[in-house]
């Protein structure tokens, strides 16, 4: 049992996810390396198009084509599975992994009952009769909050609401019992008064089941409510990764230090919010060094040459030559923005 | 001259651009668009590649007809695919029925994507009742295939007119009866685009400076929908050949003394059993490859404009 | 749904009024009715008398109402051509023209639906490639064309199967079928491959296109996420979706066919329904014309009508007029 401990449930090491188009190879995760104890819920933020989808479908393996692993290794309990044959990854999909996407509505068969997409899935993983799977298909409904299960249980996807569908989401991934979830935006489609909810609820679930969450969002929110440790990205690489409260109050890299400023706060008065000038780059276009020089208030000239790489920072790890131990971080005088 | 160097630069930029990319790459499309462009122009010079005019009777001999290829049996030069029953020129006919069955191709798709684009736009923006009635009649003739609605309209022209006026104007005809079963697919495209870029702002700031109705249409939104109208229009052009070969293998086409393809054709049908093969394959086999070449283009034409494969 | 068949109804005689209307111009409007019936010597007088006895002057709605109430009655008129009623014509026709056109769809929808489900799930093997040319030739090839080249091959190289006529019919009531002789059997063959050829890659293309696209959606990527089998993925869930439309489009082709079946019918002289329409175009046999318009209008209406009530019966979301829960 001592090993449950120390071992990590996921393990990515040096993830590399290409896919080539007719301008070139394009890198959309470039060397990214994270850790998911068990039980843990790992917050992974950033913009749209910083990488975060893509790492989540790497670890469950339906990377769309041509997309593809170029690079480096995911480890479930300790074992490969970025390498396994197609059969062997399907069974560990849904009964050790398993995923929530974004949008609801999408998300379901709107041809079959919510009943028969959870009996289903229960029954592919599972030896159970029908009936069993049935039974504890309308367990999982009430364990998601969903009234009148035993008569809702033989209704279709459009005619639950939208925050309802993404309970019955959750209940369809939770069915066979995984280790991990990987939550892909799974609130953003939803209102916000509904949002809440559904965090809780997925919170609560996994708490009581035990399951680790990968839970990858935009909204910086979520995450500090919701996530042990964080993992920020940025243009495919992980710029700093560390417990929540830390990340969140030290903001060491200074791209989250933007990030956090541009939320506000009830009760902190400002003049104006934080805005980290220009953008994230196209992935045709990422700078050398490090990825966001262009827009750092503190870029050095190493910055400019050499991509940095995580080294601690206190209990988080940082990737930025400001927090190297060597010292040789720098500012070169540059027209900064007021903030 | 602006005009010039904006021309140059507009060519330039089609050719440093993702279609002449996805055009190049796909060897078929480039296969399929030069044996379009040859047949084009092998039809436009008729007269100058032709051995004979297969369309004036004076210039036929009864005593010619029936010869085979160059390679058989009493084959000559002077025919090298051989000749028909009235002694026509295999090769001359297919050049002059080609050319035939291109022209009215090509009139029916401008004539269809006129009034198609026109009706669409007119019932895009406008809405309403007109709408309605516009969708309403193309509801019930998408349901009829088109083939049927060019019959009707031949036959009920047929009736009209009597004998001789028909032979006259028999090709303005088949246009119209033609053009007339395809606009349908216009008009729905352009409506819908029409229906979605009328409320972007672009739009609604024109009217707010007081742009007339039709001028809006026309120059703001036609210009948004013309990738999508091109992919129709290669598809219909390739319909309307169809159709015409069609109608006139059934004998309500071209005059029989102006064959189009699908004439010689059904001449070629009477004598397959005495062995005159030569008179069905040769056009049978233009009429295959010059449509298959089309719908070539048109295919990738369309995943060209399609934005879900880009 | 009573609501849905009622209002389909209405609409569906409403369509079938407009063609009456067309039917009914061409009928009365498009030549001299009177000039067609009788011959040349009759007399400027007889003429008269026989307008006035055919309702000729009277107001045109009531010549329309009763041109609509004939109609219903199956009273088409005499054909001009050939001197016999109209509707004994299309009677003894349209056995021919039902079973080709049956023939030629089961054909198409049972080879067509398999090619098109395998090019969509393995479009990288080369048995898909294939299927994907053979469509391209089908769309492209113009059905008479691809009647020669059968007659051609099957009918005069290797001399096979016939290549004109139905071979010998039974008939039994009202229908003759060629269905229980050899010859009949042979005699189809031919025509019914010749006219469900489109449709065949139609269908194929569709199905591919429609599967190619469902397999990109959502829920099959969750299906996918929960570890469901490949089989239960791809028939289970993709295919159910894909055959909804599927089912939709091919229905309003049956219609379709009928009315190609006129020029399969002329290729291979098959007694039918649309040999018949194409004599009487060209010797300006209205009443045929005009019968025919209304027959196969009537043919698209009813299978319209017959596929939209299919589609509401198979898609749950339409079929339940449903108060969404919290």
């Amino acid at each position: 049992m001592s090993e449950l401990n120390n071992q990590p449930l996921l393990e990515v090491r040096d993830l590399r996810v290409e896919f080539p188009t007719r301008r070139g190879t394009l890198v959309a995760v470039d060397g990214i390396s994270l850790e998911i104890a068990p039980g843990e819920v790992l917050g992974v933020v950033g913009e749209s198009g910083a990488g975060k989808s893509m790492t989540g479908n790497a670890v469950i393996g339906l990377l769309a084509s041509p997309g593809r692993i170029a690079g480096g290794q995911i480890l479930l309990e300790g074992q490969r599975i970025d390498n396994l044959p197609y059969d062997e990854m399907r069974k560990i999909r849904g009964r050790q992994i398993g995923a929530i996407f974004q949008d609801p509505l999408t998300s379901l068969n709107p041809l079959y009952t919510v009943g028969q997409q959870i009996t289903e899935t229960i029954r592919t993983h599972l030896p159970v009769s029908e009936r069993d799977a049935k039974k504890r298909a309308v367990e999982l409904l009430e364990e998601v909050g969903i009234p009148s299960a035993k008569e809702r249980i033989d209704h279709y996807p459009h005619q639950f609401s939208g925050g309802m569908r993404q309970r019955v989401v959750i209940a369809l991934a939770l069915c066979a019992d995984p280790k991990l979830i990987i939550a892909d935006e799974p609130t953003t489609a939803l209102d916000v008064s509904i949002q809440a909810q559904i965090i809780t609820l997925l919170k609560r679930l996994c708490r009581e089941h035990g399951t680790a969450v990968m839970l990858v969002t935009h909204d910086m929110g979520v995450i500090a409510e919701t996530a042990d440790r964080v993992a920020v990205m940025y243009s495919g690489r992980i710029a700093e990764i560390g417990p929540v409260q830390d990340v969140v109050k030290r903001a060491h890299h200074p791209y989250t230090h933007g990030l956090m400023g541009s939320i506000p706060k009830i009760g902190h008065d400002v003049e104006r919010l934080t805005q980290i000038d220009g953008s994230m780059p196209r992935l045709t276009e990422i700078p050398k060094g490090c990825a966001f020089n262009p827009r750092c208030r503190d870029v050095g000239t190493r910055c400019l040459v050499e991509r940095p790489i995580l080294e601690p920072a206190g209990v988080s790890q940082v990737a930025c030559w400001k927090y190297d131990p060597d010292g040789t971080g720098g500012t070169i005088e540059r027209e900064v923005a007021n903030v | 001259m602006p005009i010039l160097a904006r021309m140059q630069d507009n060519i330039a930029r089609f050719f440093d651009g993702d279609i002449w990319y996805s055009f190049k790459q796909s060897k078929i499309t480039v296969v399929a668009a030069i044996v379009t462009v040859v047949m084009i122009l092998a039809a436009f010079f008729a007269p100058l590649l032709s051995l004979q005019n297969p369309f004036d009777p004076a210039s036929l001999d009864l005593m010619d007809a029936f010869n085979p290829p160059v390679w058989g049996e009493d084959g000559s030069w002077r025919f090298p695919i051989g000749t028909d029953d009235q002694g026509r020129d295999l090769y001359s006919a297919i050049l002059y029925g080609s050319r035939l069955s291109l022209l009215i191709g090509f009139a029916s798709v401008i004539f269809a994507m006129a009034l198609g684009v026109t009706l669409g736009l007119i019932a895009g923006y406008m809405g309403g009742a007109v709408d309605t009635v516009i969708m309403r009649i193309a509801d019930v003739q998408i349901s009829f295939p088109g083939i049927l609605i060019a019959l009707l309209i031949d036959g009920v022209a047929r009736a009209l007119l009597p004998g001789g006026r028909h032979d006259e104007l028999v090709v303005y005809v088949l246009i119209l009866a033609i053009g007339l079963s395809q606009w349908v697919n216009f008009a729905r495209t352009v409506r819908g685009s029409t229906m979605v870029e009328r409320n972007k702002e672009y739009v609604q700031a024109a009217r707010v400076i007081g742009v007339s109705r039709p001028r809006i249409m026309v120059r703001h939104i036609l210009r948004n929908v013309m990738g999508p109208v091109l992919v129709i229009a290669t598809i219909t052009l390739a319909v309307a050949i169809l159709s015409e070969a069609t109608l006139s293998f059934l004998g309500v086409g071209v005059p029989p003394t102006q064959p189009s393809l699908g004439t010689l054709i059904r001449i070629g049908q009477d004598f397959l059993f005495s062995g005159e093969w030569w008179i069905v394959i040769f056009p049978g086999a233009m009429l295959a490859i010059l449509v298959l070449a089309v719908n070539l283009l048109g295919d990738w034409l369309r995943d060209v404009f399609d934005p879900k494969l880009r | 749904m009573i609501a849905l068949i009622i209002r389909r109804s209405y609409q569906s005689i409403v369509v079938m009024l407009v063609v009456a209307l067309l039917a009914f111009t061409m009928f009365r409007y498009v030549g001299d009715p009177v000039a067609m019936l009788v011959g040349q010597e009759t007399s400027l007088e007889e003429r008269e008398e026989l307008r006035v006895k055919l309702g000729l002057h009277d107001p045109v709605p009531l010549q329309f109402a009763r041109f609509v109430v004939n109609t219903a009655q199956g009273e088409f008129g005499i054909s001009y051509q050939i001197g016999r009623p109209v509707a004994e014509l299309l009677k003894e026709r349209m056995p021919a023209t039902l079973e080709l056109a049956f023939l030629a769809a089961i054909f198409a929808l049972v080879v067509a639906l398999p090619m098109g489900v395998y090019s969509a799930l393995y479009p990288q093997k080369w048995l898909s490639n294939i299927f994907l040319t053979v469509s391209l030739i089908g769309i492209s090839l113009p059905t008479f064309l691809i009647g020669i080249m059968l007659i051609l091959l099957f009918g005069v190289v290797l001399g096979w199967l016939p290549t004109f006529g139905r071979g010998e019919v039974v008939s039994f009531g009202n229908w003759t079928t060629g269905l229980l002789t050899t010859s009949g059997w042979q005699s189809i063959v031919m025509p019914a491959f010749t006219l469900g050829m489109y449709q065949l890659t139609l269908i194929m293309r569709l199905v591919r296109s429609e599967m190619l696209e469902v397999l990109l959606t959502d829920y099959i990527k969750f299906a996918r996420a929960r570890g469901l089998a490949d089989n239960a993925v791809h028939f289970g869930h993709a295919l159910k979706n894909t055959l909804i439309p599927v089912i939709t489009i091919t229905g309003l082709q049956l219609g379709q066919l009928i009315a190609f079946a006129i020029i399969t019918e002329t290729v291979f002289q098959w007694p039918g329904m649309g040999l018949m329409f194409i004599q009487a175009i060209g010797t300006v046999d209205i009443p045929i014309m005009s019968a025919y318009l209304i027959l196969i209008a009537m043919f698209f209406v009813v299978i319209n009508l017959v596929v939209d009530i299919l589609y509401h019966v198979v898609d749950p979301r339409l079929r339940v007029e449903t108060s969404k829960g919290h």
